[in-house]
């Protein structure tokens, strides 16, 4: 029943891909990869149980932070097109 | 009659934890469904947010059931803690961003309505 865990995992972030390459704007493609990568999270520790190894769930906690990081990196970049911005400096428009 | 619930919950425990996992796992098959269909971006966040969220503790608390040894369970406790509170976080910048960039949320029946950018 594990395995089956693991491919419907699989099936869902296959699905998801799809949603990642043809997303119509930018936005959908973040949300797409960052919700790709929390089920990938779940992966990584399914499969750690599938082969007796639960040692994998290091390298989730660790996919964990860098895709947080990411999401809010990639939105920072396009919403202000750099990176030496603070993130807590109010912008012009009020927001 | 504590040994004999001891004795139950260790033969039935693999069985329950395998079954919440498989319950998460479809979980996050159903939100990703969503993610596909779903019209607009707004409800496509919406969709990908809640069952993330569901679908994270599912599975977690699955694999806790599964897990051999303390050490194992602490580090789904840390997943999931991170999870939980990233999770609504980075959905709530995507919100924010979309927002702040002008993109208009689609109002109205499906069908009739041309706000959207769909």
């Amino acid at each position: 029943m594990i395995g089956a865990a693991a491919l419907a995992l699989v099936v869902a972030i296959a699905l998801m891909l799809i949603r990642a390459l043809s997303g119509p704007t930018l936005y959908d493609r973040v949300l797409a990869v960052n919700s790709l990568g929390t089920k990938i999270i779940l992966l990584l520790g399914v499969i750690g149980f599938l082969t007796g190894r639960p040692d994998f769930l290091d390298i989730s906690i660790l996919y964990a932070l860098i895709n947080f990081v990411a999401t809010i990196a990639i939105l920072k970049f396009f919403r202000y097109r750099s990176f030496q911005v603070s993130l807590t400096r109010r912008g012009k428009d009020g927001a | 009659m504590i040994a004999v619930f001891l004795e139950y919950w260790n033969a039935f425990r693999p069985a329950i934890g395998s079954a919440i996992l498989l319950v998460g796992a479809v979980l996050a098959v159903i939100g990703t469904v969503g993610v596909l269909r779903f019209p607009d971006f707004y409800t496509r966040l919406h969709a990908a947010s809640v069952t993330d969220t569901a679908a994270a503790t599912l599975a977690i608390v699955g694999m806790a059931l599964l897990a051999p040894s303390l050490a194992v369970v602490f580090k789904l406790a840390v997943v999931w803690l991170f999870l939980f509170l990233t999770g609504p976080t980075s959905s709530h910048a995507l919100a924010n961003a979309a927002h702040t960039a002008g993109l208009q949320p689609m109002i109205g029946r499906l069908g009739e309505s041309d706000g959207g950018d769909e």
